[in-house]
């Protein structure tokens, strides 16, 4: 009696397999995934088809290397975790860097668009330590020579080895004009996020000019200086740029606090600056803060244009030096030193945001 | 009789609104008197909240007045209101949301903190001091609004369903300790609540409301006898009370949802 029960009711289950029972063991997997790999290439290669071919050929391999990479992911424990994701988010790019030079060494892309990973180091490192003569300038201002240059000319000898700096020239004109700009543009965005008078009056201009590119009022802001090739028309546009999209974001920030929060500041006695300290700008200080990180990009992608077009000195104006003098690892070397100072950037940002916000999780 | 405290008389609250003029609280009056533990319960959209707001001083009336005597203590701030849990800033420390209120008011930081510090003692928080909101529990948060209010030390205690934000457990716990800490202070509050349980168990007196526009129903007077506690939820004569007043509520709420659909 209960046997048949048992078996009439064992047909209506279905055992779904555990994760364990599915899988091939490790060492397993990895070596056929290495077979996998060598036979693709190899046949890619032996049809004469790997050069031509390519990007097909790396799309493959990397198809095989994320296959690989989840495999080995899946077996790694817990404590070993962090370890694991490190290793794969720096060394996924090394492995790339490597794929790069070999390429190129073997002759399949061109030096001349894609110069070896190796050269271009060696293009940073030859911009660094040399002082360009034709146009006074060097990339990092040479601090080596701080202590000398102090012993003989004092501060003046200091701040010549700065004057002459790419690096130092485009981080001046970025932080002059982000600070010119985002403290303006956050008042503006306050008074706009509180009053409605001033938000309908203001809103719809506003909205228009953020649009505009904003290398596209460079020529009108060169007209408005005394020097249109001097600072302050670099400066000046890097400024408008980030006052307008502060502004906005700032008024979106202010305008989307919860109303609770106004009414407990106002129910507590906060009037006016007090309200103003104490509540609006803390509540509004996560979208002020997005907005800064926008605004960063921004800045630095006008500041490099602006440097294309018009400068004798900066990163943006080094970089399109080289191209013009069809050097393209100091090109490459210039385009690394943009990257470096906006990830340098992001992240100072981001420090300055931990210690405004301790109240963020 | 002594004066009440809060004299609301004849207030109503019209929202122009392009389909036109909408009554939100009709011909509303209400005495409190000092040391008086109200609570106001209707459906919801029967305009107790808006009330509560127009009482703080935080919405205008259309026409009526409302009045809030103020005590010996002219420094003394009028009211204070428990919002519901967010109101808590959480970009403030647990004890300088607590000091906000003394700090809006110039009081100095020595005082300030003494106050905070009794209050915090009070309902167990002192070692979470220097926490932000974020690292406290939702009954904690809301116990932080409590005493941020009754630090402010004020005339009228103003509760805007400070618990309906809450799981059911930590409300029984908080229950609890309002009706400890009203026991010591025996402040006038006013309390907005959807729960009848809730506001049979702390109030002096029930009013209920309608909806659409929002009109004073009735008035219960709670005569059990203080102090309660939790244990009151499980006495005859609360059960009889509930019964009674659930009679008429029930009908307005049913009223007010059918209203709505």
């Amino acid at each position: 009696m209960t046997e048949t029960l048992e078996r009439a009711t064992s047909g209506m289950f279905r055992r779904i397999p555990s994760v364990r029972n599915m899988q091939l063991g490790l060492p397993a997997a990895l070596l056929l995934l290495t077979v996998v790999a060598i036979v693709w290439n190899g046949a890619l290669y032996l049809t004469r088809l790997w050069a031509p071919l390519w990007w097909l050929a790396l799309f493959g391999d990397f198809a095989l290397t994320v296959v690989a990479a989840e495999r080995i992911g899946r077996c790694v424990p817990p404590t070993y975790r962090k370890l694991y994701e490190r290793t794969l988010a720096i060394g996924f790019p090394v492995m790339a860097l490597v794929a790069w030079q070999l390429i190129v060494d073997a002759g399949i892309l061109s030096p001349l668009w894609f110069p070896q990973p190796t050269r271009i180091a060696k293009a940073l490192w030859d911009v660094t330590v040399n002082y360009d003569r034709a146009s006074g300038t060097s990339l990092l201002g040479r601090p080596w020579l701080i202590p000398s240059r102090f012993e003989h000319d004092g501060w003046a000898g200091v701040w010549a080895l700065f004057a002459e700096s790419h690096v130092w020239a485009t981080l001046g004109r970025v932080g002059a004009g982000f600070v010119i700009g985002a403290i303006p543009g956050i008042l503006l965005g306050v008074v706009m996020g509180i009053n409605r008078t001033v938000r309908l009056m203001l809103d719809t201009t506003l909205s228009a000019i953020y649009v505009l590119p904003k290398i596209a009022i460079f020529p009108l802001v060169m007209l408005m200086f005394a020097d249109p090739f001097g600072e302050g028309p670099k400066i000046a546009v890097v400024a408008l740029s980030v006052f307008f999209l502060m502004a906005i974001n700032t008024m979106a920030g202010v305008r989307d606090i919860d109303p609770v929060f106004l009414m407990a500041g106002r129910n507590y006695g906060a009037r006016g600056f007090q309200l103003l300290w104490h509540v609006i700008l803390p509540a509004a200080m996560p979208v002020i803060f997005a907005g800064l990180r926008l605004a960063l990009g921004t800045a630095l992608i006008v500041i490099i244009s602006v440097e294309f077009l018009r400068a004798k000195q900066g990163v943006g104006f080094m970089t399109f030096y080289y191209w013009e003098v069809m050097n393209p690892e100091r090109m490459y070397a210039g385009l690394v030193v943009v990257m470096v100072l906006g990830v340098v950037l992001a992240y100072g940002l981001q420090a300055l945001q931990r210690r405004l916000m301790p109240w963020q999780r | 009789m002594a004066l009440p405290k809060i004299e609301t008389r004849n207030v109503c609250k019209v929202y122009e609104t392009v389909a036109g003029p909408m009554t939100a609280v009709d011909d509303f009056s209400l005495d409190v008197a000092d040391n008086e533990f109200v609570c106001i319960v209707g459906p919801s959209g029967c305009g107790k909240s808006t009330y509560l707001r127009m009482l703080a001083g935080l919405d205008t009336h259309t026409s009526g007045t409302i009045q809030i005597r103020p005590g010996n203590d002219p420094k003394k701030p009028l009211n204070s209101v428990v919002f519901q849990e967010y109101a808590v800033f959480p970009w403030k420390t647990v004890i300088e949301n607590v000091t906000f209120g003394l700090q809006m008011r110039g009081i100095g930081k020595e005082q300030r903190l003494e106050t905070a510090n009794y209050w915090l003692e009070r309902v167990g928080l002192r070692k979470f001091a220097n926490y932000y909101p974020y690292q406290i529990s939702g009954g904690m948060k809301q116990r932080v609004s409590i005493i941020r209010a009754l630090a402010n030390d004020p005339e009228v205690l103003l509760m805007d369903e400070p618990l309906g934000a809450l799981d059911a457990q930590t409300r029984i716990v908080l229950q609890d300790e309002l009706l400890r800490i009203w026991e010591e202070t025996h402040k006038t509050v006013v309390y907005i609540t959807h729960s009848l349980d809730e506001a049979i168990l702390l109030g002096d007196r029930v009013i209920l409301m309608t909806a659409h526009p929002g009109r004073l129903l009735t008035t219960f007077h709670i005569d059990i006898k203080r102090p309660r506690t939790i244990e009151t939820l499980n006495t005859p004569e609360f059960a009889e009370l509930r019964g009674a007043i659930w009679e008429q509520l029930g009908k307005e709420v049913t009223r007010a949802m059918e209203m709505q659909a």
